[in-house]
């Protein structure tokens, strides 16, 4: 039993919601009990779909418990075909239907439909969302592209000279973070490498496609915690190689180029001389200087948190003080990637302890999802989503991808925005008690609205933090900080003229000074020894 | 149930009573129907529940699942530190492997520690609890004895097997009741216990008329606190100020409470009744009632008038969600002059509904717990000017050309008494209105 308040990943049964409700012409009946089709609002509001999704849910009742609740899902399927003529049709159970063990599976096929139906078994009670996605979507290939697979032994026939090489784009779905801008983005640069795309799945497929997927001559895997388990399976059934390079930043997107160019056979040597992408001139502009070194932590899905580790270091001069995924599926690749920056990787997907760990690290930059927005947002730390799970600000209604070279674009603008422009940075040091230019009045590009909240920031001291989301933080934080540690009270006066922003900072550098060298109380000296101690 | 207290209403009008018509009123004819219900459970009541009653905590008992919807239905994630959680039910729990109860004290003796603010700990049941049969309220008696007198913990169910939307409420409330302190015996009628969750500044508004007719002892149920807990016991007579608290009411008749049969407070004849049929039953003097209410009504009578302007005429279904909606069609028929082509309920409580059912007029068709797929025929033909209905349903319709209304609005929003009645009718009149300003 797990003790849970929010949580990063909903049920298995929700993930392959997302996979039937981006294809078109499949229909999921999943047998549930009635409050489960919350889920359905998932899609509605927070992505504003303009359709409902495409789930008959059996909604099973109390009374029904014992009796005929197998015969519900019978009928349930058969409405479910009548009313909605599907190419084909997915069964499950969430839940509290794995507990009743009706066989979903079995009963589907006893009605004898004209249509493949395709059962999935999610075990909710291990296993989270994007398991189930993967699951499902590879269910999906595997019963509706099986029947054309390779026999034993067969190669491939190599593509007919004079024909463009064609291409699957694998993982994409409904409520995805950009799915959908990345789609046409890495469509477009396809397209500029002469490669057409064959089927793009499961967002925009139809059952239909998937079962054509075995003709293209490679996969290229957008989001392996969706696709990968597929295209394993269309390698070993239709020896289609599949891309391991996730284009999203510059230096990844070209990687990803090269990678395809690789499989596809074509020369993409001018595609990579020619620099589309303005972040990387927009990194080295004189202005982009004062990024320099900004501490930032990056929590995510493992395909985001390795990409935006990587941008950070790489494409923008920041340094990567610590990361992490909820992801337990891909530990060991957001592992290599924090061996790679020299910290540890944060495998969690309790939020308490990533907010411990954020207050731990005292970061400039949070790079997370929805949950670490609103810590970052707390504790008055600037921050950008990078990740699912997100909610509807995260789908914008301008095109907005994250992969390829606009993709880049894109990223430079949404994580320097909410960061202190250089100037204003220097002009708040030198003035910092000028009674409106002052960091609570906030950053005038950002709005009034934005949350600054200077002294919320920092607080490893435990009577600061909220009675329950602290206990964790508590715990991380004192081994280092002993919670004796008392400031005086011109020291805390002087720390109060440091610009918000660096603030946390300056207070963890102080305490662990203090600690260090054994000083307490913290004076006004201690802060500049400090200082003096750790540069900027 | 015993019989309500008969409150002597006479159809004429009495000292400036609204009036009832009713040769266009009730009986009604309901279908129904069986599929696919679209509604929440009743975990959902979690939701609004945790921020009414500010020391207590809500450990739902559940699956991820169960964790997912709460987050989904709290919608933007209110990131303040919720009185509320969900003990995963995982793979060692069904295999055997951990002792349920054992895991469960663990749970609860780790969320007291760091919770030493909370007074009252409920457990709450979820479908899976239910099919594997954990019995929380045994496990809510042990865990009572471990931590009285600092937390009383008790135990109810808002599964979705058994609970729909705002019955969890009803659950929660009825709970409550058998640990209620007794009344002193005192000649009846001593006291007024007003049922059902109210937004704070709803119930101030109810509590200074209810105390200015001179009634002894106004109490509310569920309190702010814990510790304010209503007394209850015979001669104390309560009124539903929500439609769905079929179990509560159950649970506090067997106390000897007594129900004072009314409609519900929404809009300015439903709040004057409502409040008239506690008047009456206290032997509440005309002169003194007209004196309290009349400003409030006439407030509200001004400020309804600009509404009726926008809505009047206009057709409204609902979809089945709350249980409120057989009152709101009554009111926006009758003071607004709307006019209900459907009017969808997950449940229709024949006796708590019955002054309403008299009250609503004659010609919309009354369903009860509908299929969703057969109800969206029905009203894809019927084309209302606007369709009452939960979230995964609005944008699917508006994208239709339909106008909507989100239903769980009217939980988490201040909808009762007489202060309120133009902000309901604006409820309606906004996604209207906004229709007619868009024009790209
Ligand atoms: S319907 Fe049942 S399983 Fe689903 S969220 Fe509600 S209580 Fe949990
Ligand atoms: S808007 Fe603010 S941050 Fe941006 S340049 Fe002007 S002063 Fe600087």
């Amino acid at each position: 039993m797990q003790l849970t308040v929010w949580t990063y990943e909903g049920p298995p049964h929700v993930g392959a919601m997302r996979v039937a409700t981006g294809m078109r012409g499949l229909h999921y009946v999943l047998h549930a009990p009635q409050g489960d089709t919350y889920a359905d609002l998932l899609f509605t509001m927070i992505e504003r779909r303009t359709e409902r999704p495409p789930v008959t849910y059996t909604t099973f009742q109390a009374r029904d418990l014992g009796s005929d609740t197998a015969e519900l899902f019978k009928s349930a399927c058969a409405g479910a075909y009548e009313r909605f003529k599907p190419q084909a049709l997915l069964v499950g159970a969430s839940c509290t239907a794995e507990l009743i063990q009706d066989d979903p599976g079995g009963l589907a096929h006893a009605l004898g439909l004209p249509i493949p139906v395709v059962p999935v078994e999610l075990p909710s009670y291990q296993k989270k969302e994007n398991w189930g996605a993967s699951e499902t979507f590879y269910q999906l290939v595997r019963n509706l592209a099986g029947p054309h697979a390779l026999p034993p032994g067969a190669e491939r026939i190599p593509r007919a000279d004079g024909v463009r090489p064609r291409c699957n784009l694998l993982g994409p779905t409904a409520l995805g973070f950009r799915h959908r801008d990345d789609i046409r983005e890495i469509t477009g640069l396809l397209g500029q490498m002469g490669i057409d795309v064959h089927v793009v799945a499961p967002m925009g497929a139809t059952p239909e496609d998937l079962a054509r997927l075995g003709e293209a001559d490679f996969n290229v895997v957008l989001y392996p915690e969706t696709a990968l388990q597929a295209a394993q399976w269309l390698q070993r059934s239709y020896r289609q190689p599949f891309t391991r390079v996730v284009p999203i930043g510059v230096g990844a997107t070209r990687d990803f180029i090269r990678e395809v160019a690789g499989l596809a056979g074509v020369d993409a040597t001018a595609l990579l001389e020619a620099s589309i992408s303005r972040m990387p001139w927009y990194a080295r502009s004189v202005d982009s200087n004062y990024l320099t070194g900004k501490r930032v932590f990056v929590f995510g899905d493992a395909t985001h948190v390795i990409a935006a580790a990587r941008i950070a270091r790489d494409e923008l001069g920041f340094t990567v003080v610590g990361l992490g995924t909820y992801a337990r599926e891909f530990a060991r690749e957001v592992r290599e990637a924090a061996k790679e920056h020299g910290v540890e990787a944060l495998i969690s997907d309790d939020y308490l302890d990533i907010e411990a760990r954020i207050i731990e690290l005292q970061p400039e930059l949070v790079l997370g999802t929805q949950m670490e927005r609103h810590v970052a947002k707390r504790l008055g730390i600037a921050c950008a989503v990078i990740s699912s799970p997100i909610h509807v600000q995260d789908f914008p209604a301008r095109y907005a991808p994250q992969m390829g070279f606009e993709g880049a674009n894109v990223i430079f603008d949404t994580w320097v925005h909410p960061l202190m422009m250089g100037l204003e940075e220097h002009l708040l040091t030198m003035f910092r008690e000028d009674f409106e230019f002052n960091d609570s009045a906030g950053r005038s590009h950002l709005g009034r609205h934005l949350d600054v909240v200077p002294d919320a920031a920092p607080l490893p001291m435990a009577d600061v933090a909220e009675p329950v989301a602290a206990e964790p933080a508590q715990s991380a934080s004192t081994d280092a900080i002993p919670a004796k540690l008392v400031w005086a009270r011109d020291a805390e006066a002087e720390l109060n003229k440091i610009p918000f922003f660096v603030r946390g900072k300056a207070r963890r550098n102080t305490e662990r000074f203090a600690t260090d060298k054994g000083v307490n109380p913290i004076t006004v000296e201690t802060l500049y020894d400090a200082k003096a101690h750790f540069g900027r | 149930m015993n019989a309500p207290v008969p409150t002597s209403r006479p159809a004429a009008d009495h000292d400036g009573l609204p009036q009832r018509d009713n040769e266009n009123c009730g009986p009604h004819a309901v279908l129904r129907d069986r599929g696919q219900r679209e509604v929440f459970c009743g975990l959902t009541g979690i939701v609004w529940l945790h921020r009414k009653i500010q020391d207590a905590f809500f450990l739902v008992i559940g699956s991820r699942t169960c964790a997912h919807l709460l987050q989904s239905a709290a919608g933007v994630m209110i990131f303040a530190e919720p009185r509320f959680a969900t003990a995963v039910i995982d793979e060692r729990d069904l295999a055997g492997l951990a002792d349920v109860h054992d895991e469960l004290d663990r749970v609860v003796g780790r969320l007291l520690e760091r919770r030493p603010d909370i007074r009252m700990l409920f457990l709450v049941g979820s479908c899976p609890s239910e099919v594997i049969k954990l019995d929380l309220s045994r496990a809510a008696a042990r865990l009572s004895g471990l931590h009285a007198p600092d937390v009383r913990i008790l135990a109810y169910s808002g599964s979705g097997i058994e609970t729909t939307f705002t019955q969890g409420e009803d659950a929660c409330l009825a709970a409550l009741v058998p640990g209620l302190p007794a009344a002193e015996a005192a000649p009846a009628p001593h006291s007024l216990m007003v049922v059902g969750a109210l937004a704070d500044v709803v119930e101030d508004q109810m509590r200074r008329m209810l105390v200015a007719f001179g009634i002894p002892n106004v109490q509310f149920l569920p309190p702010r606190r814990s510790r304010d807990l209503p007394s209850v016991g015979p001669g104390t007579l309560y009124l539903l100020a929500q439609p769905f608290l079929t179990d509560t009411a159950r649970a506090l008749e067997e106390r000897g409470a007594q129900r004072i049969a009314a409609p519900f407070p929404l809009g300015v004849e439903g709040t004057t009744l409502w409040l008239n049929a506690a008047a009456e039953a206290f032997g509440v003097s005309p002169e003194r009632f007209r004196e309290v209410t009349m400003p409030g009504r006439n407030r509200a009578t001004q400020a309804l008038e600009r509404y009726r302007t926008e809505l009047a005429g206009k057709r409204i279904s609902f979809f089945p969600d709350s249980q409120l909606e057989v009152p709101l069609a009554r009111f926006l028929a009758r003071e607004v002059g709307m006019v209900p082509v459907e009017i969808g309920s997950p449940y229709l409580h024949r006796q708590h509904l019955k002054e309403e059912l008299e009250l609503l007029p004659t010609g919309p068709l009354l369903s009860e717990g509908a299929d969703v797929d057969r109800q969206l025929d029905r009203c894809r033909e019927d084309r209302p000017d606007i369709v009452v209905c939960g979230l995964g349903l609005a944008n699917p319709l508006e994208s239709e050309g339909m106008t909507t209304k989100w239903s769980i609005e009217l939980l988490f929003t201040p909808i009762q008494g007489y202060e309120q009645a133009a902000d309901l009718a604006e409820l309606f009149a906004r996604p209207l209105i906004r229709r007619t300003k868009l024009v790209a």
